[in-house]
């Protein structure tokens, strides 16, 4: 079912008649609509808005909303120069749910996935290089967690 | 003078003699990796002269070929986003200033919108203009230090103290309006820091028609240079869809004729009113990139100029008092203001919950903020899309095939700041 909220939108519109459950919750922000993406269905629905004009990925991220569950969000900024429009695509995860790499559509989607994968440890499936990106091969723990501590405990004035 | 490119094939033919000394030497082996073959990886960096700043890139080369290149980065990486999400929104404007220390004041622009149009707040036209203004300003400064690294890079020296010396005069006008040359805070959300200082009119008027006279002269210095040309032309070109793909923006992208701008796309403060043009070339080369930012440089002082013209009389920042610190005179006399005063330094200010993408367009590319807020006066999560990450992405496949030699002309031509892809 399409979210009343995006009926409008005509991606949104077009991608239910394509995929009809593939959009699972929307909401609008301030700069437009954000389609909740199912997250089997990431791959489907990324090729199906480079089909509609969206040439580029401005980038992935991702947010924590720990303790919440669903705790992950990843959110696809997408571009399209053709019609001067952008997209927001988020899909919500759990805590160890995987989800499938978007860099057979865009090949850009590398780095930024890597980076999701390295600061929140989100696992990106079929991705051609998941290795940590900002911080060192051997680090523990995924730094933009909310779990994860501000400042080093050298450093710690609170158990004192 | 010779300027065209056919002129200097005898250069090439130089060359081409060069290569068959390097096959004399073949027979040392100079790896492990390979042995017995010429192939050797190399690494470039962290610390190099021409990677500007922290980047390592391992190649893996075929004598003066490089085969592959994997950039490696991260050694900058310094947590600005998770310190963000410990900060009170009014805290976080500083440390927008050290993502791109070459563009502060874009990425200070950057911020205040999101965090405006999160709390729904309109902006007078005279900070506005301001704003744009400065940006503007930003963008020479910044192109000016590419133009000065990149061509002691391949080899021109005096170009660089030319550019410093231009570029210091503007820092100049940052120090006299914020107080600081580099890391400004100036533009924060509501409006500026401070009342623009007494005199800036002029100083900015000087500045601009001196840059306007100056920026010929640099490009001659650099366009009119055989060897300039000989280094540049038809090097590091890239499929324009796969460099859409990888994410490059900004010049890079304009260069290969995709006119892209987030000043037109999108226009924020007030750029719409503005009269400018978006330079493209088709050549897509590096010197396509260095023409596409000799022109925006003209283009921005373009702008600069029709600022210093029509600026709008009026405040300086929005009426907000609840997130504007109130001046002093103010705080000391009414008990409301000092309230006010008390309340933003101690609580902050709290933002709508919700989560906005902002997008200008930075000396690099595209610069976007992704903020997202919980309804509390600190910042969720604070994504920073920055242009050099996109670019650099692009370095690997731009690198493969071209002589080591080439590669350094290539780096020069993307102008990333390293501080500006790690964060």
């Amino acid at each position: 079912m399409l979210p009343e909220i995006v009926a409008e939108d005509e991606h949104a519109v077009a991608l239910s008649q394509q995929f009809p459950d593939a959009i699972v919750d929307a909401q609008m922000a301030v700069d437009g609509p954000v389609l909740f993406i199912h997250p089997a269905q990431i791959v489907a629905v990324c090729q199906a808005f480079k089909q509609f004009g969206f040439e580029r990925v401005s980038g992935i991220t991702g947010v924590d909303w720990w303790p919440k569950e669903p705790r992950f969000e990843v959110i696809y900024l997408l571009h399209s120069l053709r019609h001067n429009k952008r997209a927001r695509l988020s899909v919500r995860l759990r805590q160890g749910e995987e989800i499938e790499s978007v860099c057979s559509v865009w090949r850009g989607a590398n780095w930024y996935e890597r980076e999701v994968f390295d600061l929140f440890g989100v696992t990106f499936q079929n991705h051609p290089n998941l290795e940590r990106i900002m911080m060192p091969a051997d680090w523990e723990g995924h730094p933009l967690r909310k779990d994860y501590p501000k400042h080093g405990g050298k450093y710690s004035y609170t158990d004192e | 003078m010779k300027t065209s490119h056919e002129d200097y094939a005898h250069v090439a033919s130089l060359d081409a003699e060069h290569e068959l000394a390097v096959e004399d030497l073949s027979g040392l082996e100079l790896t492990t990796e390979h042995p017995g073959s010429r192939k050797m990886t190399l690494n470039m960096g962290p610390q190099h002269p021409s990677t500007h700043g922290v980047l390592r890139v391992v190649l893996e080369l075929d004598g003066e070929t490089i085969l592959k290149a994997r950039p490696e980065i991260g050694y900058l990486h310094t947590g600005i986003e998770k310190e963000c999400e410990a900060k009170k929104y009014q805290q976080v404007v500083p440390l927008t200033d050290r993502v791109d220390y070459l563009a502060n004041l874009n990425n200070n622009l950057c911020y205040a919108l999101a965090v405006e149009r999160l709390l729904g707040l309109e902006i007078p036209p005279m900070a506005q203009w301001m704003r744009v203004m400065l940006c503007e300003l930003t963008r020479v400064a910044s192109h000016l230090i590419w133009l000065g690294t990149h061509a002691l890079d391949i080899g021109a020296m005096s170009v660089y103290f030319y550019c410093f010396r231009e570029r210091e005069e503007i820092l100049k006008i940052f120090e006299m309006f914020s107080g600081q040359r580099m890391m400004t805070s100036y533009i924060r959300p509501g409006g500026l820091a401070l009342e623009p200082p007494r005199g800036w009119h002029k100083a900015t008027s000087d500045i601009q028609a001196r840059l306007a006279r100056g920026i010929d002269e640099y490009q001659n210095l650099l366009a009119a240079n055989p060897i300039w040309v000989n280094r540049t032309k038809g090097v590091g070109m890239l499929p324009v869809d796969l460099m859409m793909e990888l994410g490059v923006t900004g010049p890079m992208l304009r260069a290969a004729g995709v006119k892209m701008d987030a000043r037109k796309d999108c226009p924020h403060s007030s750029y719409e009113l503005f009269d400018f043009d978006v330079p493209t070339r088709q050549a897509n080369d590096v010197y396509a990139r260095f023409e596409v930012r000799m022109e925006e440089m003209r283009q921005s002082l373009r702008i600069v100029r029709q600022a210093l013209d029509g600026m709008p009389a009026g405040r300086y920042q929005a009426d907000a008092p609840h997130i504007l610190l109130p001046d002093r005179e103010q705080m000391k006399t009414q008990m409301e203001s000092l309230i006010y005063h008390f309340k933003i330094v101690t609580e902050g200010y709290r933002v709508p919950p919700g989560s906005v993408y902002q997008v200008v367009e930075s000396p690099r590319g595209e610069l976007g903020y992704y903020v997202v807020s919980d309804g509390t006066a600190n910042p969720h999560r604070v994504f920073m899309r920055t242009p050099s990450f996109g670019n650099l992405q692009s370095l690997g496949a731009m690198l493969e095939g071209v002589l080591i030699a080439d590669s350094i002309a290539i780096m020069g031509s993307m102008d990333f700041v390293l501080g500006d892809v790690d964060r």
